[in-house]
């Protein structure tokens, strides 16, 4: 089958998904058309449910379109979009943000207005950048990824330490690193559909040079790659996007990892395509989560970042272990 | 009568002595802790170590205050204890700073990871876990029972459960019925009727929009709560100043109408401890409901 074809298929298979996300909420199966004429109904539905839902599948798909950035930059199948440290970054971003704006009625007024997002996104953008200094620029694969793991450890434990001063802020920072799409509105999604957008053109526009880098660097350089200028435009584009999505779904785990994967094994074709049929299922596995999520236990939910593990990692086994039957 | 009368005196003063003697010297003490393990004492604990915030109030609400020789990270009520030895959290207690400090029992939660440790190497621990209202009041006779206080225990939860009555008082008529939602933190969980602060809710004569099916503490669908439509939210103050900016939260009545209590980190802590403050729990809510509920005004 033609990448094109997937693609439609996975189009119509979130829009679907996006019907269901509507109709599912606090009382469980409960579709806004049947409810004519009650206003809240209409409300919740606009207000909540439909941001709700364009909103966990933007997230999805930035962290798959990183994931497969990642995995295609740095040659591993093991890459995924947390990789030079965004995560950690975010998580102790929003961690001191909660002690500061606790603690201290006069930054308050600043820090509320910034927000946790903002926290997590500024956390994340710097971890990044912290990564970059330390590698000393983006020439060295292995040195930016050493420099990444060591940026995650540190940054984790600070956040954990953090933790362990301001026991209050624990509920808080379970949440943000289960993942939350209770909150998406939409004001999150103005935000959201810009930065894919920007991060769908540049990963097109680098996918030709990802091509030609799964050969080596050397054979790329061959091949006339600006290796240098394809590297910080593919590093920026993953940091936005993962910065981006954790601020305002949190540390969602496995979307990144799993959905190029899913993508790889179904789908033969050079890595432009992959990489947006890569989005577009890291969208429809976010989105699917985040209705499970709502609906197993309402008006109760479940952590939205255990369901995506547990969806695309069963998934995933799955065609391992018939992978492994066949062959 | 002169002899009669001094011996009576020699007697009555014998009496008195002995009865002091029971007292201060008083016989082993003998305490099932919540786990279900006896714990015997050849006398009251002069030297206490409690690791959980409401188990170190509790003791030294019932006047043991100068035996708690070092508490946990957390324990900052009353004042005095803000200056003992502080060994630690839930999950990284010292343990050799608790033998160090010779304690003659330690006091814990039943969830804290060092309980074994310790008895391994010796020390007597007593297990307590208060999460609801009558946890809190076995808590403090079992408390006073282990400090050799009888009945000091039952009498300290009769003037908790005063105060909360009290409180209850406090609250304008035009508050009472109104829904509430206390949310515990911003994923959003909240405080539902099973728990101590549904009950104490309950006590103010309000209607806790999160029913004791849910659980004590349950995470919900935040469009439950707009659905819910509350008139009142009890919040950190932490997270109070984004309720409106949250999808669909502005046509919320209690946002709408601004009735939001937004505690500061030192009433939090009074809050969320079930322990011998509830009452003063009770008093910060019923004040907040003053507040934001002008009595006499139109509902």
């Amino acid at each position: 089958m033609r990448w094109w074809a997937w693609a439609g298929g996975l189009v119509v298979l979130s829009l679907l998904l996006c019907g269901v996300g509507l109709s599912v909420g606090s009382t469980g199966w409960s579709p806004p058309w049947q409810a004519q004429g009650d206003p809240l109904a209409w409300q919740i539905a606009w207000d909540i449910r439909a941001p709700r839902c364009v909103g966990a599948w933007l997230a999805g798909a930035l962290l798959a379109l990183s994931g497969g950035i990642a995995q295609g930059l740095f040659r591993n199948p093991l890459a995924d979009p947390y990789l030079l440290g965004s995560s950690s970054g975010a998580a102790l971003g929003v961690a001191l943000f909660l002690v500061l704006v606790g603690v201290s009625p006069v930054a308050t007024g600043i820090l509320v207005r910034m927000g946790l997002t903002g926290a997590a996104f500024v956390g994340a953008v710097l971890a990044v950048l912290l990564t970059l200094v330390l590698s000393k620029g983006v020439q060295h694969t292995l040195r930016l990824l050493l420099a990444g793991v060591v940026v995650g450890v540190v940054l984790g434990a600070l956040t954990a330490l953090t933790m362990l001063l301001e026991p209050d802020i624990m509920r808080a920072m379970q949440a943000f690193m289960l993942g939350t799409t209770g909150f998406l509105g939409w004001d999150s999604v103005m935000i959201l559909w810009p930065m894919l957008l920007v991060s769908l053109l540049v990963a097109w526009g680098c996918s030709r040079a990802l091509d030609a880098l799964s050969l080596g660097d050397a054979a790329a350089i061959s091949l006339g790659v600006r290796l240098g200028l394809v590297r910080v435009l593919l590093v920026g584009a993953l940091a936005l996007s993962t910065g981006t999505a954790v601020a305002q779904a949190g540390l969602i785990s496995f979307v990144g990892l799993v959905a190029p994967h899913l993508v790889r094994s179904r789908v033969q074709s050079t890595q432009g395509p992959r990489l947006v049929l890569s989005a577009l299922a890291g969208g429809i596995l976010l989105l699917a989560a985040d209705i499970l999520a709502r609906w197993v236990w309402a008006p109760l939910e479940l952590p939205v970042g255990l369901l995506t593990a547990v969806l695309g990692g069963g998934y995933l086994l799955w065609r391992m272990h018939r992978m492994g039957v066949t062959s | 009568m002169n002899p009669i009368l001094a011996g009576l005196k020699r007697c009555l003063l014998a009496a008195a002595m002995a009865l002091g003697a029971v007292c201060s010297h008083a016989a082993p003490v003998t305490v099932t802790d919540d786990r279900g393990v006896t714990v015997n004492l050849p006398a009251p604990p002069q030297r206490i170590v409690s690791l959980l915030p409401s188990l170190t109030e509790t003791v030294c609400e019932l006047g043991s205050c100068a035996s708690v020789v070092a508490t946990d990270r957390y324990s900052n009520h009353p004042a005095s204890v803000r200056t003992l030895p502080k060994t630690g959290g839930l999950d990284d207690a010292n343990v050799e700073m608790i033998v160090a400090l010779r304690p003659d029992v330690v006091l814990l939660a039943i969830s804290s990871r060092v309980t074994d440790r310790l008895e391994a190497l010796g020390l007597k621990v007593v297990a307590l876990e208060p999460k609801t209202y009558e946890d809190v009041r076995r808590v403090a006779s079992k408390v006073a029972q282990l400090l050799g206080a009888g009945a000091a225990g039952e009498r300290l939860w009769q003037r908790m459960e005063a105060q909360v009555s009290h409180a209850a008082r406090q609250v304008p008529a035009q508050a009472r019925g109104l829904r509430v939602y206390y949310e515990v933190d911003s994923a959003p969980y909240a405080a539902g009727e099973s728990s101590f602060i549904g009950h104490t809710l309950a006590r103010l004569g309000l209607v806790n929009i999160v029913p004791a099916q849910l659980g004590p503490f349950p995470k919900l669908n935040p469009e439950y709560i707009v659905r819910a439509d509350p008139q009142v939210i009890m919040v950190s103050a932490r997270h109070g100043g984004t309720l409106p900016g949250r999808p669909g939260w502005s046509g919320i009545r209690a946002v709408k109408d601004k009735r939001i209590c937004a505690f500061t980190a030192e009433e939090g802590n009074v809050l969320s401890r079930p322990g011998p403050r509830m009452g003063e729990a009770a008093e910060i809510m019923a004040r907040c409901l003053k507040g934001i509920v002008p009595s006499g005004g139109a509902r």
